[in-house]
């Protein structure tokens, strides 16, 4: 497989962000209540990957090492800045349904995660390219959790109805909370049973922990042990 | 209505009805992967409580003084994140020097929370709602408050779940899923109160 299509490869399956390493869950949970939101939101989220991802792999040799969280934490959320502002003028209605979680974008895993374990150690172009792919797979996870729930709790897909004139009525619990935790988790599930399937036994923990690499952030039991 | 009943109703509504965890989403990733250990949860949930309640106060006294006056708001973000990454570390230097204890059962989580979009979650709700700045910090405590609150009974489901016989593909992620719908579920019936 050329490196190229290995990075968007691994994004998007291999290391699928949401479903297998488990990272950026607010955005996922919170803002899959139609697949148009989710879409929205997958994509300002993989705008602001690709070029932080480039911007920090440029900068990389400048910024001293002792400071690179600070400075990738300032560089992302200018980012993030720009992106808001520029849905803010261009499209309004997505803008007031995403509403807090758009300038949450900063704070997402995903984005420290990847400029701390990939941009911060190689070449622009690839950083690019592995944004692009973590933003796809990242797209891919959040519009499937939207369009399930937008399916079972208001009975349409992309805004069109499919309840044939109201005949099977829509669970209004899928596109209430507890439905973001539930779609998840029968997702998680199946990739589970794939992997089971596969004979590897990584089964998908979730949470900050077990993946601190990828985090970006220390991982308190990590430290624990560090200082003993 | 007097302003002590309003606090006590941004108290309840934002620890109970609008749990951040359960109801709005935000600091998912340690509710997810902190809460395995019953302890661990606690002294994240009073890490968390202290963290959020200060910087809710910051956050808001800088944009009410500095941002609006400046006509910057559009930095409230950027402005935020470094406010709260700052804040978190002079809160790490100062329990370190000052009371060991503390620090040793606290301050392994705090530069975590710098991550937890909880906390920038409250600064920057509370400045779209226009809260005042004794508001401001009600609410940050309160949301800090419902954070330990689910966290606390995520761990002891947990500890109890760990012990059951679970279906391979639900074991670990999944099965923590399901126990916070179900929590999520319960506190959907808070809604009701306010």
């Amino acid at each position: 497989m050329k490196p190229w299509a290995e990075r968007i490869y691994n994004g998007v399956i291999r290391e699928n962000p949401t479903l297998v390493l488990m990272l950026g869950m607010c955005p996922t949970l919170a803002v899959t209540t139609s697949a148009m939101n989710a879409l929205g939101m997958g994509v300002s989220t993989m705008a602001v990957l690709i070029m932080s991802n480039f911007v920090i792999s440029l900068v990389r040799k400048i910024i001293p090492d002792q400071v690179r969280l600070p400075a990738y934490i300032v560089i992302v959320a200018s980012l993030v800045t720009v992106v808001e502002l520029l849905m803010e003028a261009f499209v309004p209605v997505l803008y007031n349904a995403l509403g807090i979680y758009i300038p949450l974008i900063v704070v997402n895993c995903i984005i420290l995660g990847r400029a701390e374990a990939y941009a911060s150690k190689n070449p622009p172009l690839m950083s690019l390219l592995d944004g692009l792919g973590m933003g796809l797979g990242f797209t891919a996870a959040l519009v499937v959790i939207g369009a399930l729930r937008e399916l079972l709790g208001s009975g349409t897909v992309f805004g069109m109805d499919v309840t044939l004139n109201g005949m099977l009525e829509p669970v209004g619990i899928f596109v209430k909370a507890p439905g973001a935790f539930l779609i998840l988790a029968f997702l998680v599930a199946i990739m589970n049973a794939c992997h089971i399937k596969n004979r590897s036994d990584k089964l998908v923990e979730g949470g900050c922990d077990g993946h601190c690499a990828a985090c970006g952030s220390p991982c308190p039991d990590k430290k624990e042990e560090a200082a003993k | 209505m007097s302003s002590q009943t309003s606090l006590i109703l941004i108290i309840i509504s934002t620890a109970l009805v609008n749990n951040v965890v359960l109801i709005q989403f935000l600091g998912i990733c340690s509710f997810l992967g902190v809460s395995k250990q019953m302890k661990a949860s606690l002294s994240l949930g009073c890490a968390v409580i202290f963290v959020i309640t200060l910087s809710s106060a910051v956050a808001s006294l800088l944009y009410t003084y500095v941002l609006v006056p400046l006509e910057l708001t559009y930095l409230k973000t950027i402005v935020f994140i470094l406010v709260i990454a700052a804040l978190v570390q002079v809160v790490e230097m100062f329990i370190k020097k000052t009371s060991p204890a503390i620090y040793n059962a606290l301050g392994i989580y705090l530069p975590l929370i710098t991550t937890n979009c909880a906390v920038l979650g409250v600064a920057l709700t509370n400045v779209q709602d226009g809260l005042n700045f004794i508001q401001s910090v009600t609410a940050g405590f309160g949301t800090a408050v419902g954070f330990t609150i689910a966290i606390v009974l995520l761990a002891g489901i947990r500890s109890r779940i760990d012990e059951e016989a679970i279906p391979k593909p639900f074991r670990g992620a999944p099965m923590v899923l399901l126990s916070a719908a179900l929590m999520s579920i319960a506190f959907m019936g808070f809604s009701g109160i306010l």
